[in-house]
């Protein structure tokens, strides 16, 4: 078994609304330091391989087709265990 | 004509958009499910609003992976009418058909309101008979309806007309330039956030959603001569449900 996790963020300069209102949330908290926040969504995947080339392969073929929008997002393959 | 109104796990808006196009042109239409391998038997498509796989990854993501979307990609690829309301729209983006994506709304409100549009491109199968630069009312419902494209997209969008609705005053979500609708380089696919469906009665509070409906039969009729079903559509017949498991 291959664990993975992908974490998918939007791109630089792609405004996020989430972001923003956290932030102002943050600052109300008294965490004035916080200059920027910026949401994004890890996904975690279990894949039945031993073969970590392959699943690596595989795992960046899933991003590109449906895990991240290409327009709006970017994403990394963050560890790849197993 | 003979339209088909897709139908994903989630749609909620079918019923309504099946009722709009009995009500304002009586032509035959079918609700069909989103398993369905053939789609040439119709002459326009129409994606409805709704929750498509429950919104879950990004609004439209799974939904584009249906069986019946490589249809959807057949017929607008062959020039037929496409229309992608909220849902369908973020659905039509997710498939690529056309440029761009939703984001959250910038206010992160669900927004269910009425508001005012401009109809800027007045060309397309769904627009033939608003005038150019006429305001007109329409509901929206959405969280994701904050349209975003790149720059040099936006440009070109703008330089070849293909900005079909703009929001008048506020802007309900924060769209790029104000942007409630768009159509493809070829103008046969059209998506939009608001809900001509649910403005095509006077009860409803606005009939102003009626003329995308008569707009698609006129342009069927001009491009057909409406040779095709003309007996069925005689009868005013409705075939909702035909399709649907």
């Amino acid at each position: 078994m291959v664990k993975a996790r992908v974490v998918v963020t939007l791109k630089d300069g792609v405004l996020d609304p989430q972001g923003q209102a956290t932030q102002r949330a943050l600052h109300a908290l008294g965490y004035g330091e916080v200059a920027e926040v910026r949401i994004g969504k890890v996904i975690e995947l279990n894949l039945d391989t031993d073969d970590r080339q392959w699943a690596a392969a595989r795992l960046k073929e899933m991003c590109d087709r449906l895990l991240a929008n290409p327009v709006i997002e970017s994403y990394r393959i963050e560890r790849v265990e197993g | 004509m003979r339209v088909a109104v897709i139908v994903f796990p989630g749609s909620n808006c079918d019923v309504d958009m099946v009722r709009a196009v009995a009500d304002c042109l009586g032509e035959p239409v079918d609700t069909v499910w989103h398993t369905a391998a053939d789609l040439s038997a119709y002459d326009a498509i129409l994606l409805p609003g709704g929750f498509s796989y429950g919104d879950y990854l990004r609004a439209g993501a799974i939904a584009r992976f249906a069986p019946v979307m490589r249809e959807v990609v057949k017929a607008a690829d062959a020039g037929k009418p496409v229309l992608g309301v909220c849902n369908g729209f973020q659905i039509l983006l997710e498939a690529g058909l056309l440029p761009g994506a939703m984001r959250r709304n910038a206010s992160l409100k669900f927004r269910c309101e009425t508001v005012t549009l401009r109809v800027e491109n007045n060309r397309t199968p769904f627009t033939l008979d608003y005038a150019p630069g006429e305001h007109i009312r329409i509901p929206i419902a959405h969280g994701e309806g904050n349209y975003y494209c790149d720059e040099a997209t936006l440009q070109r969008l703008r330089a070849e007309n293909r900005v079909v609705f703009r929001y008048v005053g506020a802007n309900p979500n924060g769209s790029v330039d104000h942007i409630a609708g768009i159509a493809n380089e070829r103008g046969n696919v059209l998506g939009m956030m608001p809900h001509p469906e649910r403005a095509v009665h006077a009860l409803l509070g606005s009939t102003d959603g009626r003329r995308v409906f008569t707009s698609l039969l006129r342009y069927w009729k001009e491009r057909t001569g409406g040779e095709r079903h003309v007996a069925k559509t005689a009868h005013g017949g409705r075939h909702d449900a035909g399709g649907a498991t």
